[in-house]
């Protein structure tokens, strides 16, 4: 393991700073993994997160890419004070969250909501709309019951749904409608981040465009910034003003988004481009097809995380880390190619 | 998909027939358990009004009297009237007893007289009166509150107990879950007739010792059965989604996990209905329940024991059978009840139908 890498981001950081509203520096979560009956003892990590560095501001989006198991997820959750991070640290408004007090830690949990994948399991079954939503207001807020409900109906109509869904129980709405109230319960709190893991993933692709409008139409209305975690790339192209992309545990490219479509310079956000689906059939694009599986993030490989599919890959890519490059205003790709 | 199997995708043709609705209405809804548990939870309820006699009121000169349908079982003798009646000698009656028969019975003649084998029942004991001339069916009547009590009580402490430690285990894993469900694994691992035998011999027996043997016995069972449910609802994304909008443990625990289990708790509450029941009459029936003369139903099936020889014709098999159907009909309904709730509650169990 290398320590010494743990303040200075590795990889990633955008070049600005100042106005970051949140900010991750260096985190990294290693899993344990234990072998034995009786006497168990830790045999490795599996390195879901290997450093990672970002930041996000006020009414922007920044988006997360990468294929399943790359750490998006283990990220988010990191972000949502859900999983503590191994190394690392998050900063929220100049504060760093886990050295404070525990009156900015609520604060923060008050600030940054989540909507998650599965409208199906995300929503206690047993509680009524009224109740969902209203929830983290009752935990959060000394307020009354009266202004909790107009709250509720605001947040309601705010998300396209009507009154009298307020006394409904989960099960009576479709699977966008329950994403709607998953976003009506994570905006209740009037947050500054929601983090969003794959909020359109689990729906048809007709509600698709709907629910990605509200979050957009949602954005501009509450001032929210948004994480985006997604595996989908028009997704992110719609939605965010900043893309990270993550191989294995790392982010390999963060750019604008403009920058990163018109000039994806990794090779592996190269191949992801490659092998995304054109808007028309007849666009022709360059094909770029990566071999072998992604490496076991039991036993990364040492340098490059890239280089054992990178057809690109030199001698000393399998020995030294890549440093953080800029290659455009705010555009930076972790590769020994630049 | 398999095919439409059994019609159940489109009513078959050949259940039209009118009984087989009887046959389903009967199948889908629990009639007859829910009718047999209303009736014992109101006798228990309302025993003192109910009771046609008090418990235990004895009266022995009308011990193991049969139930009320059994007429008298006579033998009608031929009987020599003699002065006085010699042992072991042919059948005979003496002047002073034929006189009360046929008032113009002479030493020498011979009369018809009727035998009593077996006395009849009456209308006073129902269901007949066991050996000291005590009503069956007011015991049968009052001994549903004890077994009653006994279960209400050992399951609402015991289910208390069981839920909360359940919900510990399974909520914070690791070392509490391993201490909690290993101490479950030697509770359930023990014979519990054994231990309450002991804990009655050195503790004396009473209805608290019993209750406390039970609730020690019974919580396991809850404790084991939440703590799977909370392992399952503990990754469900709206607990991580509580965490987020800053919800205590408390709060999670009670709010969002506990009312997810509730289908679960009651069909095992259901069940375990029936096993304290049969439980504590096991336990009145070896002597270790409570203790005489309060009325149990498994302590009448121990006292009638002794007078079942001779079966049907000549032994007062009542005495133990009817609370033995008690018990017999109580806890199948229960666990009939039980199974049925089952159904109805459990999705991944909810039969096509």
């Amino acid at each position: 393991m290398t320590t010494a890498n743990a303040i200075v981001p590795e990889s990633g950081a955008p070049a600005s700073g100042g106005n970051a509203l949140l900010e991750a520096v260096g985190l990294k979560k290693y899993f344990p993994v234990t072998k034995g009956l009786l006497i168990s003892k830790t045999t490795g990590h599996i390195k879901a997160v290997d450093g990672v560095s970002f930041e996000l501001r006020p009414g922007e989006t920044l988006g997360i890419v990468g294929e399943s198991g790359c750490g998006k997820s283990t990220t988010a959750k990191m972000m949502l004070m859900l999983e503590d991070p191994t190394e690392g640290f998050i900063r929220f408004e100049g504060s760093e969250i886990r050295a404070t007090d525990a009156a900015t830690r609520r604060e923060y949990r008050r600030s940054v909501q989540a909507v998650f994948q599965d409208p199906w399991s995300s929503l206690n079954p047993r509680m009524r709309v009224k109740d969902l939503i209203a929830e983290p207001m009752v935990i959060n807020w000394e307020i009354s019951r009266s202004e909790i409900q107009e709250r509720v109906l605001k947040l309601l109509n705010d998300v396209g749904l009507s009154a009298y869904h307020a006394n409904l129980y989960p099960h009576e709405f479709s699977g966008g409608q329950r994403q709607r109230l998953a976003i009506a319960r994570a905006l209740s709190l009037n947050p500054k981040v929601i983090v969003l893991d794959e909020p359109v993933s689990a729906l048809d692709v007709s509600i698709r465009a709907q629910i990605m409008n509200l979050l957009k139409d949602l954005q501009a209305e509450y001032n929210v910034s948004y994480m985006l975690i997604a595996h989908h790339l028009a997704t992110v192209r719609y939605m965010c003003t900043w893309v990270a992309v993550m191989y294995l545990g790392r982010i390999v490219e963060l750019s604008p988004v403009k920058d990163l479509f018109a000039n994806p310079s990794h090779p592996y956000t190269k191949a992801l481009m490659s092998a995304a689906l054109p808007s028309h059939p007849d666009t022709v694009q360059e094909e770029m097809i990566l071999t072998g599986e992604v490496p076991s993030p039991l036993n990364p490989p040492p340098g490059c995380h890239f280089h054992t599919r990178c057809p690109f890959a030199m001698d000393h890519c399998g020995v030294d880390e890549p440093q953080v490059k800029e290659v455009g205003p705010g555009h930076t790709v972790s590769c020994h190619l630049f | 998909m398999a095919a439409d199997v059994g019609g159940v995708l489109t009513p078959s043709k050949t259940t039209g027939f009118r009984l087989s609705g009887i046959y389903y209405f009967f199948r889908r809804w629990p009639v007859i358990p829910v009718f047999l548990l209303a009736l014992v939870l109101f006798a228990g309820v309302t025993a003192p009004l109910i009771a046609p006699h008090d418990p235990n009121l004895q009266s022995l000169t009308e011990r193991k009297q049969p139930p009320f349908w059994y007429s008298a079982k006579t033998e009608t003798q031929i009987q020599t009237v003699v002065q006085r009646v010699l042992p072991g000698s042919a059948p005979q009656i003496s002047l002073s007893d034929a006189q009360k028969i046929n008032p113009a019975a002479q030493i020498g003649d011979t009369i018809e007289v009727e035998q009593v084998l077996r006395p009849g029942g009456s209308t006073k004991f129902l269901l007949g009166s066991d050996q000291l001339g005590r009503d069956i069916l007011s015991r049968i009547i009052y001994g549903a509150r004890i077994s009653l009590l006994a279960a209400a009580v050992t399951l609402v402490v015991g289910g208390c107990v069981g839920v909360l430690l359940g919900l510990v285990a399974g909520w914070y894993g690791g070392l509490v879950d391993e201490a909690v469900m290993r101490f479950v694994d030697i509770l359930l691992a023990i014979p519990l007739v054994l231990i309450a035998l002991v804990m009655v011999a050195t503790l004396g027996a009473s209805l608290t010792i019993i209750v406390a043997v039970l609730t020690i016995f019974i919580w396991p069972r809850f404790a084991r059965q939440l703590r799977g449910e909370v392992l399952q609802l503990k990754n469900m994304d709206f607990v991580s989604l509580a965490r987020v909008a800053g919800a205590s443990t408390p709060r999670i625990l009670f709010v969002h996990i506990f009312p997810g289990t509730i289908n679960t708790l009651i069909v095992v509450a259901t069940l375990q209905v029936g096993i304290v029941i049969l439980l504590e009459a096991t336990l009145s029936f070896l002597g270790a329940g409570v203790p005489p003369p309060t009325a149990t139903w498994g302590g009448m099936v121990s006292d009638g024991r002794n007078y079942l020889a001779g079966g049907f014709t000549t032994g007062s098999w009542w005495i133990s059978t009817f609370p033995g159907i008690a018990i017999v009909l109580t806890v199948m309904s229960l666990n009939l009840f039980g199974d049925w709730l089952r159904d109805k509650l459990d999705p991944r169990l909810r039969q096509i139908e």
